[in-house]
């Protein structure tokens, strides 16, 4: 079908990309292969060109708050993405039932979604705030003995962050979900009606599976904004108490601006590189296996 | 007809004129600084006042930024950037030295020289922060001292206890406050810890001596760093950490010292900066609140810490005159009265009349005439980068009771020999 198109030089998408592929040249090639340059520098301040070797990279592993922020992004992403994920379905599924007023219960849910993290961050701040927040309003309603507050304890100040992401997290994957329900065929829900078949193992062996798409999309951005997580941090707890709850992008950004340790920040962001590197690698294996089978068969 | 069109004209004119003069004599000056408590913004206006109204045009550009190490680091990044701002708050010690050797500071000497900064700026300690290899990089506005503890006198009242002569008789006094309802200590846990830090150096300084704390920090030595008096400085951190309330975490220093003026809480250790928020509640010292030199009034000590003030190189002759103009205005005898008097640090120069200081005041006065009990700045000794491995140290010390004493001694010891 399309061999009998004529081709010819696609000038409007050559001229449409230019400045993109610049940008990604100049931008991203660039500046990682600069950062991963200087992490092997003994740059501070400014950069330098002093090379030491791997030396920044040994200082980074002995650096207890660097192993902490690694712990704690493992920790911070799996349970928000799980937590996202089940909730974000759910919600799709309960405003599939032709709930009066969608559109409204939509705006409230996805609101989160729109609000800036710093925003996000402060408002839980104040919520979890022991002298301001749900701890206080408890006690001042006679609740005396009432305690609430684990931002302020160093092992349970990340389930804060946790809910804040999940708070913030769950409206775009329930938009994302819903959007993907609406997709399914009507029809297949009467089959499995008529089947008598239970509608949770509808969802879970029949539609479900059909949603992979917009599964997969829901799960990337919910892993996106966990690698990049920062403003959320900074605003609810700073990093803190001591140094709980500190992850690995506040950790470079305070190396190369707090410490001017530029050196040992870059190398902190190679390493945050690495996974993605990792994921990117096993992407391009599986579709090359893919191609390999299509093409023996 | 013809008188209203003249009159246009001249109104024309006017604007005309009035435009032309705003653009050959208006120099915004651009100054990013951390003065932001209620105490230091009225300090900083006193110098936005002087600036205004020098009689040359020149125009005060405030940008204030919470948080000094924010501040800090925004500066860095507009250096990097090539958009440096014009001047900048910075402490004295190693924090510029970069900048230094960049060559991206004005160089002030022609202004000192004029001035003559170096007869006039005492103690010599608080000179060498600015003057370096023969040339003067920055101007000191104030002497500030870490080495204070500021108390609430209706709280020690109410508890009937004594008021504290030392970081020992507070201890002890401690069990008593909380029985009466208040938050015996109050600290903050904002940026990383630097309360906490604060807190922790001027034990340090209180339970190693001045001779044998400048030893560590110069020789490096592992063996004082990790030696008993350490450790009984961080499990005398547990024991105030236990008096403390739970919305410590995130608090900064001036709703830290609220508590205390508020009564809510018995005592803080904070620099004397505090004593800003306390006049600017209407409070006088020794009256309404107490302080506490040096964590032990028996052994009094001041630090020559303090503000200095950076100037960034432009490449607009006219802004290099108003930046040079503005050198020699923070450092003029009024402005310095002026400022520090709001802010609660003592003048950088020692000619000038201080008979309206407070009893707080006329106390770190006393101490400073004697070299003795001058301590240098932390500052002075270490890069902000092991600073902060210190303030990550010590708030996590604080903020994790699993982490034992003799733990923290060892990585404290482990990171002053690796120091740069």
């Amino acid at each position: 079908m399309t061999q009998t198109r004529k081709r010819r030089f696609p000038i409007h998408a050559v001229v449409g990309t230019v400045p993109m592929i610049l940008v990604s040249v100049g931008v991203f090639v660039i500046g990682i292969g600069f950062s991963v340059l200087w992490s092997f520098t003994s740059s501070k301040l400014f950069p330098s060109y002093n090379f030491v070797g791997l030396s920044q990279y040994r200082r980074l592993w002995a650096d207890d708050r660097w192993l902490i922020s690694i712990n704690n992004i493992w920790f911070f992403g799996l349970m928000s993405i799980a937590c996202n994920m089940v909730f974000g379905y759910l919600l799709a599924v309960f405003m599939d039932q032709r709930v009066r007023q969608e559109d409204a219960l939509r705006s409230i849910f996805l609101y989160p979604f729109a609000m800036s993290l710093i925003v996000t961050g402060l408002v839980w701040q104040w919520a979890l705030d022991p002298n301001l927040g749900i701890q206080q309003a408890m006690r001042n309603w006679g609740w005396e003995s009432f305690t609430f507050a684990p931002l302020v304890q160093a092992n349970t100040a990340i389930y804060g962050l946790v809910v804040a992401g999940i708070w913030q997290g769950s409206g775009v994957t329930m938009a994302i979900l819903l959007a993907g329900l609406r997709g399914i065929d009507s029809e297949i829900w009467k089959a499995a009606k008529i089947d008598g078949i239970p509608t949770w193992r509808t969802h879970v062996f029949i539609v479900a599976p059909m949603m992979r798409g917009a599964f997969a999309t829901a799960f990337v951005l919910q892993c996106v904004a966990v690698v990049r997580v920062y403003d959320l941090v900074i605003a609810m707890t700073g990093g803190g108490p001591g140094i709980a709850t500190t992850m690995p992008a506040v950790y470079v950004i305070q190396l190369i601006t707090v410490r001017q340790n530029v050196g040992q920040g870059m190398a902190a962001a190679t390493l945050m590189l690495a996974p993605i590197l990792l994921v990117l690698a096993i992407g391009g294996i599986l579709q090359w296996r893919n191609r390999r089978k299509e093409s023996r068969a | 007809m013809r008188h209203l069109s003249k009159m246009l004209l001249g109104a024309v004119a006017a604007v005309a004129l009035a435009g032309a003069s705003s653009a050959a004599y208006a120099t915004d000056v651009e100054v990013i600084h951390w003065w932001t408590s209620k105490g230091e913004s009225a300090a900083v206006s006193q110098f936005a006042k002087a600036v205004d109204n020098d009689g040359a045009g020149d125009h005060w550009v405030d940008s204030a930024i919470a948080l000094g190490e924010t501040a800090r680091a925004t500066v860095m990044q507009r250096v990097l950037g090539g958009d440096p701002p014009a001047a900048a708050q910075f402490n004295p010690g190693r924090q510029y030295e970069e900048l230094i050797k960049g060559g991206k500071l004005l160089d002030l000497t022609d202004v000192a020289t004029a001035g003559k900064w170096d007869e006039i700026i005492r103690p010599k300690a608080i000179a060498s922060a600015c003057l370096v290899d023969g040339h003067w990089w920055c101007v000191p506005v104030n002497i500030h001292s870490n080495y204070w503890a500021w108390y609430s006198k209706p709280a020690f009242e109410k508890a009937g206890v004594p008021e504290p002569k030392s970081l020992a008789d507070f201890v002890a006094a401690a069990p008593k406050l909380k029985e009466a309802g208040i938050i015996p200590f109050a600290i903050g846990g904002d940026g990383n810890g630097w309360q906490i830090q604060l807190l922790f150096q001027d034990m340090v300084t209180e339970a190693l001596g001045v001779e044998a704390r400048d030893k560590m920090y110069t020789t490096k030595s592992a063996e004082i760093a990790g030696g008993p008096e350490m450790k009984g400085v961080f499990e005398q951190l547990r024991t105030l950490k236990q008096y403390t309330d739970d919305g410590y975490a995130n608090r900064n220093w001036n709703d830290t010292t609220n508590l205390v003026i508020t009564n809510k809480a018995g005592l803080q250790v904070m620099g004397d900066w505090a004593r800003g928020e306390f006049a600017a509640a209407g409070m006088t010292g020794v009256k309404d609140f107490g302080c506490m030199i040096g964590l032990n009034e028996s052994k009094p000590v001041v630090s020559t810490d303090g503000d200095i003030v950076v100037f960034f190189k432009q490449d607009n002759p006219e802004l290099e005159a108003a930046q040079k103009r503005m050198a020699a205005l923070l450092i003029s005898p009024e402005v310095q009265v002026a400022f520090n008097n709001a802010k609660g640090s003592m003048p950088v120069r020692g000619d000038v009349d201080l008979g309206s200081a407070d009893p707080c005041m006329q106390k770190a006065l006393e101490a400073v005439k004697d070299p003795a009990k001058i301590v240098t700045a932390t500052n002075r000794f270490i890069t902000e980068n092991t600073n902060q491995q210190l303030n990550e140290l010590v708030a996590q010390y604080f903020a994790d009771d699993s982490v034992t004493a003799d733990a923290a001694t060892a990585k404290f010891a482990e990171i002053i020999k690796n120091s740069d």
